[in-house]
Parts: structure tokens; sequence; C-alpha cells
């Protein structure tokens, strides 16, 4: 072993010594510490395993929606729209889209109702998502009533239900033929929710929403990129959900640094203090101090890193799914593909180790530089 | 400087911090493998995306504009009565649709 890798060992030896000898402090620090990390890993892997998914199973959503509005709200679309749009320049089909909400107030669940544009189920059967299905306490072949818009029941007899690895895109929904659900919602023959444009051109998607906008102007047109992006944002690091599970981490991190950075304690200024009288250099105690953040720090981010990959990937991010559920009866029950970023872990590093070891290193240099005589005396 | 047991404590530190790097490495080859594991029910997903024509994940499902996020409109949080506010928690941790922020 050379000269300097056992120096470096025995002042971290020596470090180790002096971090147990104050071992209550150093222990809460320690758990405070792996706590912040956790709380910022364990949100950074939860957003980074739903941007993931999202951006790979809406790669496949429609090309285009288009939106009816009146007085600025989402109104009804007639079908005849669609026959307009398909003869437009760049759009291969244009298909109207039935779908809506569904009040169950016995269990004060909201329902998404929905006629699938392929394969649609025979009138009087029902496809329920697994969630709707088990807060239903349903199952294959039995009765569900549904109550429609004149107040009236209609049962529908469940055909099938949707397996259970879908349920992060179709936990809620009660898929129906067009006959039961314009009987349910009341919505004329000739309207429609939406519609679902297929522009196989990538390229010519924004052309093709602006020409519809000039065509339609009561309408307005959601391109699928536009939908790639809003959950890109929603799950970023400059979302709302970022906002509000980091916030209290980061704030927790500000005042704990900065308890480090105001200054060193009485005993941690002694220490300094004989170590200079003893013949330390002021580079010794420095990389002394370094040794201390550092095995503090490193300890706490790898830990905290850890217990948040165990979190989110092996318990399913329980500690967050109350803030994720909120009001919602209807819940999916799913598990996150795991997805990391290394990129993010260093940044994640950088962000929690770099501002620890420099708010330890800065108040010893302050105290190192002073006469040991003076320092043991303050 | 050695502990009580004669093992130097240094020593100690290092072979913790060996163990958990290695096993922050292991989550990483972990996250590689589930992914790629995955892929056939991701696939099965998307597949169910294009058959019925959905445009969301079904995450928030306590207000219309949470559950279709991508399809909100910019009031619809605030339709229940003049100048209310958000209702629903789902609101503050989900965000208005891109299109509506620029």
């Amino acid at each position: 072993m050379s000269a300097w890798t056992e120096r470096q060992r025995s002042i971290l030896d020596f470090a180790l010594s002096s971090l147990l000898r104050r071992a209550g402090r150093n222990v809460s620090l320690l758990a405070v510490y792996t706590a912040v990390v956790f709380l910022l890993a364990s949100t950074m892997f939860l957003l980074s395993a739903l941007r993931r998914e999202a951006a790979l199973v809406l790669a496949d959503a429609p090309d285009v929606v288009v939106q009816r509005l009146v007085a600025g709200r989402m109104d009804l679309v007639p079908v005849a729209y669609a026959d307009r749009l398909r003869g437009m320049r760049g759009v291969r089909d244009a298909r109207p889209r039935l779908w809506g909400y569904h009040y169950d107030a016995t269990r004060k669940a909201t329902f998404t109702l929905m006629v699938p544009l392929e394969s649609a189920p025979k009138e009087g059967t029902v496809v329920l998502g697994a969630a709707a299905a088990r807060l239903k306490g349903t199952a294959v072949g039995r009765q569900i009533p549904l109550r429609t818009h004149d107040g009236s029941t209609r049962s529908l007899t469940v055909g099938w239900i949707l397996s259970s690895e879908s349920e992060l895109v179709a936990a809620d929904l009660l898929l129906l033929s067009e006959a039961d659900f314009r009987a349910i919602t009341g919505i004329p023959a000739g309207s429609a929710t939406d519609l679902v444009l297929s522009v196989p051109n990538e390229r010519e998607r924004g052309t093709v929403a602006a020409k519809i906008a000039r065509e339609l102007p009561d309408t307005r047109s959601v391109l699928r990129e536009e939908v790639l992006r809003t959950y890109d944002a929603v799950f970023g690091w400059r979302g709302g959900m970022v906002t509000v599970l980091l916030a209290g981490a980061l704030f927790a991190f500000v005042i704990f640094a900065w308890d480090r950075a105001s200054g060193l304690s009485a005993e941690e200024r002694r220490e300094i203090g004989i170590l200079k009288a003893v013949g330390w250099e002021t580079s010794d105690v420095i990389l002394l101090k370094t040794w201390e953040g550092a095995a503090v720090s490193l300890t706490a981010f790898l830990a905290g890193t850890l217990l948040a990959y165990a979190h989110v990937f092996f318990a399913s991010g329980t500690l967050f799914a109350r803030v994720m559920k909120g009001w919602s009866v209807l819940y999916p029950d799913f598990r996150l593909v795991p997805a990391v970023d290394p990129y993010q872990v260093a940044t994640l590093m950088v962000l929690t180790v770099l501002p620890y070891a420099a708010a330890t290193v800065l108040p010893t240099w302050r105290a190192a530089t002073v006469d040991p005589d003076a320092v043991m005396r303050s | 400087m050695k502990s009580g047991t004669g093992v130097r404590k240094s020593s100690v530190f290092l072979g913790v911090t060996f163990v958990q790097a290695a096993l922050l490495g292991l989550c990483f080859l972990h996250a590689g493998r589930a992914g790629e594991a995955a892929r056939p029910a991701v696939a099965r997903r998307a597949a169910t995306v294009k058959a019925l024509g959905l445009t969301d994940l079904c995450l928030f499902t306590d207000a219309s504009y949470t559950r279709h996020l991508a399809l909100a409109d910019g009031h619809a949080p605030f339709q229940e009565h003049p100048a209310s506010l958000e209702h629903f928690p789902a609101g503050s941790l989900a965000g208005p649709p891109e299109r509506l922020g620029r």
C-alpha cells in the first residue's frame, strides 16, 4: 500500500472515530439525510418510470383528436364533420369517437364509458376495466345495472374483464356498443364526443390541424405529439407533481445544509484547535473534515437511493399511493416497469453530496486557519 | 486505528460503501432486465390504446380534467362556481396540458 493511500486510510479511520464519538448526533444526521435522498430519489424514479411508460404506451394514441368548442366548452361534434375531414389532403381516415363519464352514486366513483374504435362489444354486453370490475364486485356473465340519462336503468351483461396488466390505461373503462352508449348517455345519432383522424405523415399533422381550424372554426385539434408532450411535462422535473413532492424535501435539505454551513459546534472547534496544536497542518484538518462529510453524504446517498429503488419498484411506491390517489375512488393497481436514468442518478448525487461536502469543508477551513489557542479558547 | 474486533474502521466503511455501490449497480442491471422482460406487456398496453383509441393514462380518476389530462381545457378545474379554486388534490399534481402552457 502506497504512503499516500495509507495516509488517506489513517485520516479516514480518524474521521470515522471522530464521527462515532458524537454517534447520537451523527446517526440522527445520517437518518435525516438518508430520508431526504430517499424522497428525492423515489420521486425521480417514479416520474422517470411513468414518463417512460407514457411515451411507450401512448405512442399509438390517435394521430389527431378533433374536439368541438361551444362558448369555450367542449361540446358534441356532428358526425358529418368526419365526412368533411376525410376528404382533406393528408387525412387517411376520420372516425367519430364516443366516450363520456358515468357517475355511480352508490360507489361514488366516476367511470369512463367508451365505444372502442375496433371490435366493440355487441349490444347488451359490457367489457369492464379491471379496477371498475373490482369496485363493482362483479364477474363475467353477471348483470350490471347502469342509470341512463332519463333516469331509467339499463342492465348489461359483463362480457369480459380487461386484464390487470392494462390497468394503467384502462382501469376505469366500461366498454359498450354504440346503441347502449347512446341509450345511456342520450347522445343522439349524428353526434359524437370527438373525432379521431389518421394522418400517417407526422410532418403533415401540424398543417392538417391548421387547415381544420380554418375549415371548421368551432373545433380545436389535439395532436399525438401534444399528448406525449403533456405527459412528458407532467412527469418532468418542472411538472406540478415534482413541485408538490419535492418542495418539502428540498426545504429540509436547504435548512440542513445551512445548519452545517453556518458554523461548527464548540466541540468541533476545540477538536480542530487541539489537532492544530499537536502539529496537524490546515490541509490535514480540511482533509479530515472532507472525509467526515464524504462518509456521511456518500452513505446517505447510497442508502437513500437503494431504499428509493426498492420503494418504487418493489413496493409499488406505497408512500406516494395516497398522494397519487387523491380523492379517487377508482385507482389502477399497477406495478411500474423500472426505468433508471444514470444521468438523473448522477445529478441527484451532485445535488445532494457536493453541497453537503462543501458546507462541511467551508467552516472547517475558517476555523483551521485561525490560531489554535484562539480556537480552543473561543 | 482498529475497532474492538481488530478490523480497521476504514475497512468496514469502505466495505459497506462497496456493497452499497454494487447494489446500486445491480439496480441498473435489474432495471435494464425488467424493462426487457416487460416489453411484451407494454406492447399489449400500447395495442389496447390503439384498439380503443385512448389518449390518456388512467392515473387520476377524481376529475374529468385529471382523468383525461391531454384533452382538458383551461377552465375545466374552475367551472364549479365563479372564482372557484382547484378542488381535487390530483389537479395540483398533474398540471395543465402542454398546449395551454404556450
